[in-house]
């Protein structure tokens, strides 16, 4: 290391405490947990009594032998397939609509934002009257069509998870904000050199914008993927008894993983759970960056 | 890694085609306006329902709850529900204690993600760009891997059962505030700091009177966004405060949920006062959720 002079050595010092509050918490919340985590999954530890050294037999166990782990991990890549996409696809259609120029936007764009405020147990309450089978909105509404057997929703296996879609595309509506921050950085006069070519605005859609607006796009999937993978808190509230019914169809793989670890005390069981999902996140989001190189389109470098 | 600097989100300027005298294809755009604008009052719609129909059953009387066809506009407006809904758990207690456990979370968030991110932007040490992406890399690591080891170290402290778990981690910088201003520190110039030096003064004088006051809308933005994760959440208090006392409001409302039978018109009184420090702040720094939100979603790799 070069030897520093007096003042950048002071700095130094100065740099270090000033970031002190992070790389502790770093060191005793974050790195500690993990390899303390690491080493737990590999014994039988159940808090009350000492660690017993079990070796890979925990991961051996969920893999070949415990049907519901993959049951959740189903559970999970389900929410995950239908929740993103259409959580995208929702807010570049409301950033789309409002980066034209029409009257009430103000009023559009915090009404849209409201459900990224309204969040906790309280509105998780209100899913559930509006779902009620036979009281909520929605199938009073259904049966007024003319469906006269309309889904139970989290009272049915089939239903309980598109409910959850469902909730999840309204919480996304508030992720119009984002796209609509790129769609207006896209400069002018890419649509108009595609007009002069004659394109229509559904080629101009996907030859300007959506190559414009790739790199957003492209963080909302690696970040709403990774977020998809962790959901179950709500299940926790809305399934019966936070157990995942019905027939375990809400029994996402961080619900799995709560109960074995605080409702069964398995705490070795349940460490091994979380680092197979921190390896199928890392594979994930190693994987998209690689295919990212084919759509992803960013300014200022040459396109292959 | 920077942040990409959005435009502010104002009208989008008239582009070429508008100006044109009108033709077929200024027809065309009218006509495109229209359906955008119908489909935007379709969204509205389906987007504020729920809120309504929430509104709406927490001012009925238990006969018009269940009433089919639904009621839209209850009659009588019974605004005595709130008040009975309030007393049926002992809500007073389950707000002052989230109220204090909020604001110390805020407080701890504030202070430690802007002492961390001072050093990250404006300080010279070796490593600091290694750190700075460890600092993001730990953004990826899901929060249930670090869940149980954490609850071992706080059950081996003697801390469950108190507030010091869901507190005391805020006051060690969370890497994602801690990015965010620091990417709003880079943006200040060097020239006010330098200025303060040449003066004598300290950093930590530069920190608390210089760049601090010059932050105040990227403090806004930590603050309102940590207020409402900390009121919101859920799952911590439930893990960790185990005495009737000391449950926050989200707990509070969810087992005034299962321990008595469902009364719809009490428990949607109860939800709706339990979100309305959050809608009044809402709309009161509109500005600030906007911006945090633009801002987390700017993040370029």
């Amino acid at each position: 290391m070069p030897r520093m002079t007096l003042a950048r050595r002071r700095e130094a010092v100065t740099g270090y405490l000033f970031i002190a509050p992070w790389l502790v918490g770093f060191l005793v919340f974050i790195a500690g947990p993990m390899l303390w985590s690491l080493y737990a999954s590999l014994t039988n530890y159940d808090v009350t009594s000492r660690m017993r050294w079990v070796g890979l037999d925990n991961y051996r166990r969920l893999l070949f032998d415990d049907e519901l782990f993959w049951t959740s991990l189903y559970n999970t890549g389900f929410y995950v397939l239908f929740a993103v996409p259409l959580s995208v696809i929702t807010g570049v259609l409301i950033a789309v609509l409002l980066n034209q120029q029409i009257p009430g936007q103000r009023i559009f764009r915090t009404i849209f934002f409201l459900p990224k405020v309204l969040t906790g147990v309280a509105v998780l309450l209100l899913w559930l009257w509006v779902f009620n089978p036979d009281f909520g909105p929605i199938n009073v509404f259904l049966r007024a069509i003319g469906v006269s057997n309309p889904p139970l929703w989290f009272s049915d296996p089939t239903w309980a998870k598109p409910a959850l879609v469902i909730m999840s595309m309204w919480g996304a509506a508030g992720g119009y904000i984002i796209y609509l921050a790129g769609l207006q950085g896209i400069p002018r006069h890419l649509y108009e050199a595609a007009m002069l070519d004659g394109a229509s605005p559904v080629k101009q859609f996907w030859n300007v914008t959506v190559p414009m607006m790739s790199p957003t796009i492209f963080f909302k999937l690696v970040t709403g993927i990774s977020a998809a993978f962790q959901f179950w808190e709500t299940s926790l509230i809305v399934s019966e008894g936070g157990k995942g019914g019905p027939s375990y169809s809400t029994l996402f793989y961080g619900l799995y993983m709560w109960q074995k670890a605080f409702g069964e005390y398995q705490m070795g069981y349940a460490s091994a759970m979380a680092w197979i999902l921190l390896i199928i996140t890392l594979f994930l989001t190693m994987l998209q960056f690689l295919i990212s190189r084919r759509w992803v389109y960013y300014e200022g470098e040459a396109r292959s | 890694m920077t942040v990409q600097h959005n435009p502010p989100v104002t009208e989008a300027p008239t582009t070429a085609r508008e100006r044109r005298p009108f033709s077929r294809q200024a027809g065309a755009t009218l006509f495109w306006k229209v359906i955008a604008f119908l489909i935007l009052c379709a969204i509205s719609v389906a987007v504020l329902f729920p809120g309504l129909w929430m509104l709406s059953t927490a001012l009925k009387a238990d006969t018009q709850v269940y009433a089919n066809p639904p009621v839209w506009i209850p009659n009588p407006l019974r605004f005595d529900n709130f008040a009975k809904a309030w007393s049926l758990a002992p809500f007073t207690r389950y707000a002052i204690n989230t109220a204090l456990y909020t604001l110390a979370v805020v407080i701890g968030t504030v202070l430690s993600s802007s002492l961390a991110a001072y050093g990250f932007a404006k300080l010279r040490f070796p490593g600091r760009n290694l750190l700075f992406t460890l600092l993001l890399s730990t953004m990826m690591i899901p929060g249930m891997v670090t869940l149980i080891p954490q609850y071992i170290l706080f059950s081996k402290l003697h801390w469950v059962g108190t507030y010091l778990p869901l507190v005391v981690p805020s006051f060690f910088a969370g890497a994602f505030f801690t990015f965010l201003l620091r990417q709003f520190f880079m943006g200040i110039p060097n020239e006010y700091s330098e200025a303060a030096r040449v003066d004598g003064a300290s950093d930590w004088w530069i920190w608390s009177r210089v760049i601090m006051p010059l932050s105040r809308p990227a403090l806004a933005t930590v603050a309102i966004f940590t207020f409402e994760g900390a009121w919101d959440s859920y799952v911590g208090p439930l893990l960790y405060l185990n005495d009737e006392r000391l449950y926050t409001l989200q707990v509070g409302l969810q087992f005034f949920r299962t321990a008595t039978v469902v009364q719809w018109q009490y428990l949607m009184a109860a939800a709706l006062m339990v979100m309305l420090p959050v809608i009044i702040l809402f709309f009161t720094f509109q500005r600030y959720f906007v911006e945090g939100a633009a801002v987390s979603g700017g993040v370029k790799g």
